[in-house]
């Protein structure tokens, strides 16, 4: 578990992290989510020391950070940025067997990890293996930057708005791989983003910032129908939030049984998949693969505030 | 369609096919008269003619590139010949005081066609690999015009037949004050140019240092040098080390104070332009200062380093010459001599090495330059 307590980071008198307590539990993603000058990325910042705090302790599995040398840290904590960062005169080989080389794996256990990695990221090693970075798509680019930060399986990894240079194909393919290779690995992550649609479909946990403050720390669903104040409120927005909510849920855990027209939906659509098609199509139920339906009925029922 | 630079270079070419191609004197000091090619000896003429052929041909916008680079060497090769072929035919025999030198319609000729080399070379665009032969394959035809004992009645080559142990000597000299000088520059440089990077703070006052001295002319620098080093000199110990306020060593010192701000400024632009999200990967990652410094910065600055080597090799095998005032040595040493005697030929003796040092060092300079740029694309 990581383990923030009263982290303070004061600039020039201001405090732009100001006295930040956070739990963020072992194997889920926590989003920070905030506007920017909210003091996100600095919190995330003092996690891996790249920022110092002004008083207070990051404790990595009860183990406070202060007091272990800050490039072997950084080492067991992988870290993901917005531009991406690769080398550019290394290969994307090169790039990716960055820690393992600084840790002295051998070189044969350091070329089968990259192969993996390359493989985890759907690009063929022997295509990708020997590429260099300017020979690579931005979406590419982006998927080497992370498997570079996972290379040496660190159980905790950082990532500061690491889809912000992607267009908006390019974003939803990198944050379905993230959550696939997140499943699959187990690994904790804490993702610094400003867009609540981000911080919904990836976040297990959601963290909204403001001010150096975090406002409200919760689960994304309580975040949408129980904002704790009028910022959050303000951040979700009001016409989306309805559709934030059923993006969280899939069909599968909705359906009942019954008869419906027309061409089926899989199970693993979300309800807000499911809406649209029932607008769309003008039906007031789905069948849903498998068996089953899904009614407009219930999903109206989901899609609203939690009751007082 | 006609080829613009191409009409220059015969327009330039040309006229010097008019101009006295030589100037037969006397002796190596009074002024002698004028000799053209087509006057100059038994096959002259003929040279004259094939020289203007490919002059007029290069106006051709038609001509490919390969064709012709070809045509300017032969050019080239044919200029330098007849200057060879009028000393051997009009050099009275057996009179050791007489000389032929190269003259305006050489100078010319030889502009012209060494324009057209760099034309047909620009155009031809060869890879790093063939840009490497071509270099090699001028420097083994120099080597065997040289060689071939066929420009040895010149003036400039029988100054350097009695000097040549003087002139081996100088050369050394010279290649060690150029290359000497960018050493120095480079320990100093490099460390000073990677701390001024890491701590802002110094960054203003040691440009402006370095700025300073590199706006002293360089004559005065050569000459502050003297009394400067003369009286370090005289501390205990000192000339152990080689100080001394005249010779080499004050010249030395005044050449790697040049070299400081080219490869200081070099340095840190270089690193300033490694992108902001690769050093903080880098340090995200755990790599330490050394390891950011040694695996990613100097690697990303290593073509701005290497332009700053260009810069101060060039710079300093043309400033060398000015060490052979203050007794320095090097090819100013002929230079200076040759303008005390008035002997043009003399001074030629230590020009034309130095133009051909700083051109090929230019040149090696710029391909290693093309390799690191194109390792790192």
């Amino acid at each position: 578990m990581i383990e923030l307590r009263h982290l303070t980071r004061v600039y020039a008198g201001v405090p732009v992290v100001d006295d930040v307590s956070l739990n963020v539990p072992e194997g889920e993603i926590t989003a920070l989510v905030g506007t920017s000058g909210s003091g996100k990325t600095t919190l995330l910042r003092m996690i891996n020391r790249l920022v110092e705090p002004t008083t207070g302790q990051v404790l990595i599995g009860g183990q406070d950070v202060a007091g272990q040398p800050v490039h072997l840290l950084r080492r067991r904590i992988g870290y993901v940025i917005q531009g991406v960062g690769l080398f550019p005169h290394h290969s994307v080989a090169r790039n990716i067997a960055t820690v393992p080389r600084l840790l002295g794996w051998p070189p044969a256990q350091i070329g089968a990890r990259v192969d993996e990695l390359l493989q985890l990221f759907q690009l063929d090693p022997a295509t990708f293996r020997n590429r260099m970075p300017h020979q690579l798509s931005g979406g590419q680019a982006q998927r080497v930057g992370v498997a570079r930060a996972l290379a040496a399986r660190p159980d905790l990894l950082l990532l500061d708005e690491p889809f912000g240079a992607l267009d908006a194909i390019g974003r939803a393919r990198a944050q379905a791989d993230l959550r696939g290779v997140q499943r699959q690995l187990g690994t904790t992550m804490i993702l610094v983003t400003h867009d609540i649609n981000e911080a919904v479909q990836l976040g297990d946990r959601i963290a909204v910032m403001d001010h150096g403050r975090i406002l409200q720390h919760d689960r994304p669903e309580r975040i949408l129908t129980d904002p704790a104040t009028p910022f959050v409120q303000a951040l979700i927005g009001p016409g989306e939030r309805a559709f934030h909510l059923l993006s969280l849920s899939a069909v599968l855990g909705m359906t009942q049984p019954g008869q419906a027209q027309g061409p089926a939906i899989p199970r693993e659509a979300s309800l807000r998949d499911a809406l649209a098609e029932c607008l769309w199509s003008g039906r007031d139920a789905l069948p849903v693969e498998g068996g089953g339906i899904v009614t407009l009925a219930a999903l109206r029922a989901h899609a609203r505030q939690a009751p007082e | 369609m006609m080829s613009r630079p191409g009409v220059l270079f015969a327009l330039l070419g040309i006229a010097g096919l008019f101009l006295p191609l030589v100037h037969l004197r006397p002796n190596r000091i009074v002024p002698g008269e004028g000799i053209t090619l087509t006057a100059g000896f038994a096959t002259g003429p003929l040279i004259a003619v094939g020289l203007a052929a490919i002059l007029i041909a290069g106006c051709l916008g038609r001509w490919s590139p390969g064709l012709r680079t070809a045509a300017a060497l032969l050019g080239l090769v044919g200029v330098i010949s007849s200057l060879g072929l009028a000393a051997g035919h009009l050099l009275p025999k057996g009179n050791g005081l007489a000389r032929v030198a190269p003259a305006s319609g050489f100078w010319l000729l030889l502009a012209a066609f060494a324009f057209m080399l760099a034309d047909g070379l620009t155009r031809l665009r060869p890879s790093v690999a063939a840009s490497w032969l071509i270099l090699a394959g001028v420097l083994v035809l120099a080597a065997a015009l040289l060689g071939s004992g066929m420009l040895d009645q010149v003036s400039v080559m029988r100054e350097y037949a009695t000097r040549r142990g003087p002139f081996l000597a100088e050369t050394q000299t010279h290649l060690a004050l150029a290359f000497g000088s960018l050493g120095l520059a480079l320990a100093v440089g490099l460390p000073l140019g990677v701390a001024i990077y890491l701590t802002a703070r110094a960054r203003g006052p040691v440009l402006t240092v370095l700025n300073i001295v590199q706006t002293i002319p360089s004559l005065a620098l050569f000459g502050i040098m003297i009394p400067l080093l003369g009286w370090i000199a005289t501390l205990p110990g000192a000339d152990r080390l080689g100080v001394s306020g005249i010779g080499s060593f004050p010249a030395l010192i005044a050449l790697f104070l040049y070299a400081l701000l080219p490869v200081v400024s070099n340095t840190l632009s270089g690193l300033q332009g490694v992108p902001l999200p690769v050093r903080e990967a880098a340090l995200g990652l755990g790599m330490t200062r050394g390891q950011l410094l040694a695996q990613v910065l100097i690697p990303l600055a290593l073509p701005s380093l290497l332009a700053a080597v260009r810069i101060v090799l060039v710079q300093n095998i043309g400033l060398a010459v000015i060490a052979g005032l203050i007794g320095g040595g090097g090819f100013g040493t002929f230079v200076f001599q040759g303008l005390n005697q008035t002997a043009m030929d003399l001074v030629l003796l230590g020009a034309l090495p130095t133009i051909a040092l700083a051109l090929l060092a230019g040149i090696v300079m710029d391909l290693l330059l093309g390799m690191s740029r194109g390792a790192q694309a």
